[in-house]
Formats: C-alpha cells, sequence, structure tokens
C-alpha cells in the first residue's frame, strides 16, 4: 500500500505530471480575479477568503479525471482490482497519494495568494488551515467522479460537473470558517468542526462509492 | 530517403553543440571570476553608500530589486531571440538557449517580486498592490512557469521547442507593457530613474552601486544561462545514449 | 488444487458473447482458448479474472488455501495492455508491482534484476519504461509475472507484437511454471509450443 503511495506520488512528480500544473491554475485564477473586480484592495481583502477557496476548489478538479483513467488506459487498473487486498483501501490510497501530490502544493502556495489580496495574518492563517481540513474531502468526491466518468471518453469535464454540485457543501463551510475567525462575534469552531466532519464523512464514503462505481464500469 | 535526412540532421545537431560545450568549458570560469568580482564590488557599494534621507535603510532593496527587474525581462528578451532562432533559422542551440533560460528568468523574476514586495510593505503599506507595472510583473512570472510546465510536460525536446517557441513570441507582447506601464499609466510604483531619455534622474551616489550591481547580475545571468545550456546539451545526450542502450538490448537479445 | 468452471456464460449489452463454457484443470495443467476474433476468448479472460460479471456459471477453485475466496486473488492477469507505467523506470514498474501485489501462499517471486534477465532484457531496468520498444514492453511485463508468485497465469494473446525467438523464450517460462505445479489459461492465436494442454475451441455464440 505505501508503495502505492510513493508510486503515484512519483507519477505526479514526473515529467507530464499535473502537481505543478494545479499551483499555477490556482495562482492565474486568483490573479485573474483583481482584473475582474477591480484593484480596491479593502474589497479584495473582502473577497479575498472566498476567491482563495474558489481558486483552489477548481484547481483540485484539474487532475482528478486522469486519478483512474491514466490507469485504465494502461490496464493498470485491471490488476489493482483483482487483488486480495480491498479495493476501498486502495482507491482511499490513490486519493491520499492525489492529495499530497496537488492538494498540498495549494495549501501551501495560498499564503502567499493570500498577500496578493491583502488580506491580514489571521485570514491567511485561518484561509489555510480550512483549506487543508477541507481540500481532502474534494479528492474523496472527485473520486467518485473520476470512477463513475473511467470509461468515458472526454471523461474531464463531465468529472467536474458532477463533481461541482457535490463539492459546495466543503466550500460553504470553508468560507464561513473563515469569516468567522476574522469577524469576531460568529464562533469559528463550529464551522470549522462541521467541515472537517465533512471531510471524514468523503473519506469513508468517496472510497466506497468509486469501488462500487469501479467494479461494475469495468468492460 | 527519411533515413538520410534524418542522419544529416543529426549529424548537425551533434557538430555544434560539440563546439559550444568546448567554448562554455572555456569561457565559464572567467565569467564565474567576473561575477564573484562584480558582486563583491556591487555589495561594498550598496552596503557603504548613505540612506536615503526619506526612505532610510530600506532604500537598499533597490540594489537588488532594480537590477532582478531588468534581468526578468532580459531574460524574457534573450528566449524570445532564441524563439526566432529556432521558428526562422532553425539553429540546433536555439531551443535549447530558451529551454535553458526559463527557470533563471523565473528566479530572477520571483526575485524581483519578493524584494519588490518586501519594500512596499514599509513605502506604500501593503505587500502588493494591483498596480499596473507589478501585474504585468505578475504576469510575466505566471508566463514563465507556464513555460516551464509546457516544457516539462512534453517527451520530445524538438517538438517542444517548436510549440514553446510560438508561445514565447506571443507573450513577447507583455515586455513593452511592463517598461512602459509606469508611463503609459499613472501608478504608484516610481517611473523609470535611471534609463530615460534627458539622462538619469538618480542621485549619482545610488547611479553608481546600481549600475556596478546591475552589471553583476548581468554577468550571473550569462553564467547561469551557459551552464544551464552546457546542463540541458549532457541531459539531451545522455537520453540518446539511454535509448540507444535499449536499442542494444534488444539487438544482444535476439543474438542469443 | 483444481480450477472448476461449471457453465459459464457472458453477455455484453444484449447479446450473449459465450454460452455454458465448462472446463477443470489441475496442477501443472495448461488450457489454451482458441477461436477467431470476436469470439469471445478476452471477455472468458476478464471473466475468469474476476473483471467481468459472469452471466451464469461459477468459476471456483477446489483444495486451495483456505483464506482465498475468489480464483483471481490467486490469479496472474497478463491483458492486452502491459500495466507498466511509461515515465517510471522499468525497474520501480517491476518492484512496484512486486510489492503491490505480494506472494500468493506456496511460493516466492524471484528478484527485479533476475525477473529481467528470464526475459532477455537484463541490464536496461535502470531506464525509463517509455523508452523500451512494443516488444521489449511485452517481455518486461511478462517478467512482471515472475516477480510476484501466483500459482494461476490468465494470458491473453501474451505473444502478441513478439518476435519468433521472444515466443520461444515465453514458452520456456510458461512450460517451467507448469513444471512447478502452475496452471496457465491463455487463449491466443498462435501455437505456444505447450507440450501436453487442453484446449477450448470458441465458436463464437450465434443465435
Amino acid at each position: 500500500m505505501i508503495s502505492l503511495f510513493f508510486r503515484d506520488l512519483k507519477l505526479s512528480v514526473r515529467a507530464g505530471g499535473g502537481a505543478m500544473i494545479g499551483v499555477l491554475f490556482f495562482m492565474t485564477v486568483v490573479a485573474v480575479v483583481p482584473f475582474g473586480v477591480g484593484p480596491d484592495l479593502n474589497l479584495l481583502s473582502r473577497i479575498g477568503p472566498a476567491m482563495l477557496w474558489i481558486g483552489a476548489l477548481l484547481a483540485s478538479l484539474l487532475g482528478l479525471d486522469r486519478l483512474f483513467q491514466a490507469e485504465r488506459e494502461d490496464g493498470s487498473l485491471d490488476l489493482l482490482l483483482m487483488q486480495e487486498t480491498p479495493v476501498i483501501l486502495t482507491i482511499f490510497v490513490k486519493c491520499a497519494a492525489h492529495w499530497a501530490a496537488t492538494g498540498l502544493p495549494l495549501v501551501i502556495a495560498s499564503p502567499l495568494l493570500g498577500l496578493f489580496m491583502n488580506m491580514n495574518e489571521l485570514a491567511i492563517g485561518a484561509t489555510m488551515l480550512t483549506l487543508l481540513a477541507g481540500t481532502p474531502a474534494i479528492t474523496f468526491i472527485g473520486a467518485v467522479g473520476a470512477a463513475v466518468a473511467v470509461a468515458l471518453p472526454r471523461g474531464g469535464l463531465l468529472v467536474s460537473i458532477l463533481v461541482l454540485p457535490l463539492a459546495i457543501p466543503v466550500l460553504i463551510f470553508g468560507v464561513s470558517a473563515v469569516y468567522a475567525a476574522i469577524e469576531d462575534p460568529a464562533p469559528f469552531l463550529p464551522p470549522f468542526m462541521i467541515l472537517m466532519a465533512i471531510t471524514l464523512f468523503f473519506a469513508v464514503i468517496g472510497p466506497v462509492a468509486a469501488a462500487a462505481a469501479l467494479r461494475h464500469s469495468a468492460d | 530517403m527519411s533515413e538520410n535526412s534524418l542522419a544529416i540532421r543529426k549529424f548537425s545537431d551533434l557538430a555544434n553543440p560539440t563546439r559550444f560545450l568546448a567554448l562554455a568549458d572555456r569561457v565559464l570560469p572567467w565569467l564565474a571570476a567576473a561575477t564573484t568580482l562584480f558582486f563583491v564590488a556591487g555589495l561594498w557599494l550598496s552596503f557603504t553608500t548613505e540612506g536615503d534621507y526619506q526612505q532610510g535603510e530600506t532604500v537598499r532593496i533597490m540594489y537588488v530589486h532594480v537590477p532582478a527587474a531588468w534581468l526578468s525581462m532580459m531574460c524574457y528578451t534573450v528566449m524570445a531571440i532564441s524563439a526566432l532562432g529556432t521558428l526562422v533559422w532553425r539553429h540546433p542551440l536555439a531551443d535549447v538557449s530558451a529551454k535553458a533560460a526559463a527557470p533563471i528568468g523565473a528566479c530572477f523574476t520571483f526575485l524581483a517580486l519578493v524584494t519588490g514586495s518586501l519594500w512596499g510593505k514599509p513605502m506604500w503599506g501593503a505587500w502588493w498592490v494591483w498596480d499596473a507595472r507589478l501585474t504585468s510583473v505578475f504576469v510575466l512570472f505566471l508566463m514563465y512557469l507556464g513555460l516551464i510546465a509546457l516544457n516539462r510536460a512534453m517527451d520530445d525536446p524538438a517538438r517542444s521547442a517548436r510549440v514553446s517557441a510560438v508561445l514565447v513570441l506571443v507573450g513577447f507582447v507583455n515586455i513593452p507593457i511592463i517598461k512602459f506601464s509606469v508611463e503609459w499609466w499613472n501608478t504608484l510604483h516610481q517611473p523609470a530613474s535611471v534609463m530615460r531619455l534627458g539622462g538619469p534622474t538618480i542621485d549619482s551616489e545610488f547611479l553608481w552601486p546600481l549600475l556596478v550591481m546591475a552589471v553583476a547580475f548581468t554577468l550571473l545571468f550569462f553564467t547561469l544561462h551557459i551552464a544551464a545550456m552546457r546542463n540541458e546539451i549532457w541531459r539531451r545526450r545522455v537520453t540518446s545514449l539511454r535509448r540507444q542502450a535499449v536499442r542494444n538490448a534488444g539487438r544482444e537479445a535476439q543474438a542469443l | 488444487m483444481r480450477l472448476l468452471a461449471e457453465g459459464l456464460s457472458a453477455r455484453r449489452g444484449e447479446d450473449l458473447i459465450f454460452n455454458d463454457i465448462s472446463f477443470a484443470l489441475g496442477a501443472g495443467e495448461a488450457l489454451v482458448v482458441t477461436g477467431p476474433n470476436g469470439s469471445g476468448k478476452s471477455t472468458l479472460l476478464r471473466v475468469l479474472a474476476g473483471l467481468l460479471r459472469a452471466e451464469s456459471g461459477r468459476f471456483r477453485i477446489e483444495g486451495g488455501p483456505a483464506e482465498i475466496a475468489h480464483p483471481y486473488e490467486l490469479s496472474h492477469y497478463l491483458g492486452h495492455r502491459n500495466a507498466m507505467k511509461r515515465e517510471l523506470t522499468v525497474r520501480e514498474n517491476l518492484s512496484f508491482w512486486q510489492r503491490f501485489m505480494g506472494d500468493s501462499p506456496g511460493g516466492s517471486g524471484i528478484d527485479v534484476n533476475e525477473a529481467a534477465e528470464a526475459v532477455g532484457l537484463a541490464g536496461i531496468t535502470h531506464l525509463p519504461f517509455g523508452y523500451l520498444s512494443a516488444g521489449q514492453q511485452r517481455r518486461m511485463a511478462m517478467a512482471k509475472l515472475l516477480v510476484a508468485y501466483r500459482p494461476i497465469w490468465l494470458l491473453d494473446e501474451p505473444t502478441a507484437a513478439l518476435d519468433a525467438g521472444a515466443d520461444r523464450l515465453f514458452a520456456g517460462l510458461v512450460t517451467a511454471h507448469l513444471e512447478h505445479g502452475g496452471i496457465v489459461i491463455a487463449a491466443t492465436h498462435q501455437p505456444l509450443g505447450l507440450g501436453s494442454t487442453q484446449s477450448l475451441q470458441m465458436k463464437g455464440f450465434t443465435h
């Protein structure tokens, strides 16, 4: 299992891997916002956390369609499904590796973009923390979409369309936790706890559903 | 027929880089020494001159910030010329040069952004403002990163060279925008004070360290660029040796 | 250990691909599945590998290790595609499958270098898999059968893209596997050059 984790990590860092593209997309999306809404620093610092969250959400959807499709194209998926080890565990490990290669860099890059958005230290810290807690959920939800769309040509767009509605709760609680941290009266912990609960919930549901989808989409 | 043309192209591919490697070996030590010399002189000058009466010690950031910003644009210009070389003259070293310059340019741009941000905090009260100069430099940074990603994404160096050369030339539009952004739009960032018509407006006390540092940075760029080109040529040779090894392994097995 | 298939049939969409396939294989026996294109050889192998559900019938194992629920957990499956990553080196590919699959009870896989030597490609395991030619890639995929031990080999057109020399080499590997009490089920157009084998002629199902 550990060998699967490191293999996937290596693949995403090697030439043609998607680890760097995700961060680049994240930066580009967030950098485009000020062109649209204007360079008003107060406005930017107010909408900054939401923009970072939306950018991270879109960026983490980018590479998801390749999660199982790349394995299917070279036949590895067959062997992954045939083993004695439960498929659910295999998918969980693949998700973890995918998150470590694409989600974690987003979390690390977020403070830099927070500076661009003129956010204060507290807001940056809160955004980073919520992204850390929330982005795994997006990966686990995305695994379901990737498994459903694995056999489809041009499944990439479809995965995004399938996954985005499901990821909305993550976005809602992630952003509201950040705003709760910045603005005094609202407490930070309740929305943050719900965010963590969502992540844990999808960490279980995602691999189970993805395993079922992969079993049935075999051809 | 096709095999013949391939062989000739391969031959010219090899002949020129070999001469370049010999040249690089001879030039690099001198360049490196000159770079060190100018850096020592430049840093000594920048730390011994007096601070500005308004900006205090922070003015010293300028000695790194301004040359880095110049270099970020010059590096892109070098890449654009190399891209022309790839597309128009088909020079075998041009794509090596463009590919090797991209990471260096990204580093200089990043340095300019970081030092500018450090300078902006005490001056403007914010790490970052979305003014024309800063934004266009940031876009330049993103373009560098995009080009690096494009180069990495493709297996075949010849094909990726053509594609990224097209992108480099399209992106060159950004360079004049950066250069003149401070004059076209009235922004926070101060207008050019060294390279302008009618002589520099900067006090000679600041001008000298700045010029020395600029020379040092330029030398540093050429040292790094030549070294990176050498590495890229070596990397390609290693790749072709490895492909050769694979073909040989097949032959041995057949002989068995 | 015996493998038993009883009345297997498979369906794709509305069409029956094959119907009522039965066979029994003991240790050291091979089954060669032949038949024209589209007669369902690949489908049969994917059903045996547990990758497709059989419409009816059962495929089971008798006298195998107690903890094994399905025959496919004791099987290697070599399909049309090699299940190797172009970006990783041959060694990384092979040792990944070695560690990920582990050995079935009753045997152990051999070292990555020995496996590469067994398929006649020693000395290039440090190179990316993508550098290899199609035939070399296929041979490395066969080396995968050796690095993790599985008593049952399910082979779908194993010798596609191979020249005559590699064909013989592969027949040698299969024979050695059978001599050690393994079971081989192979779908192929060409004769594998095996000794005593059962054969199953797939005719394709017509209404």
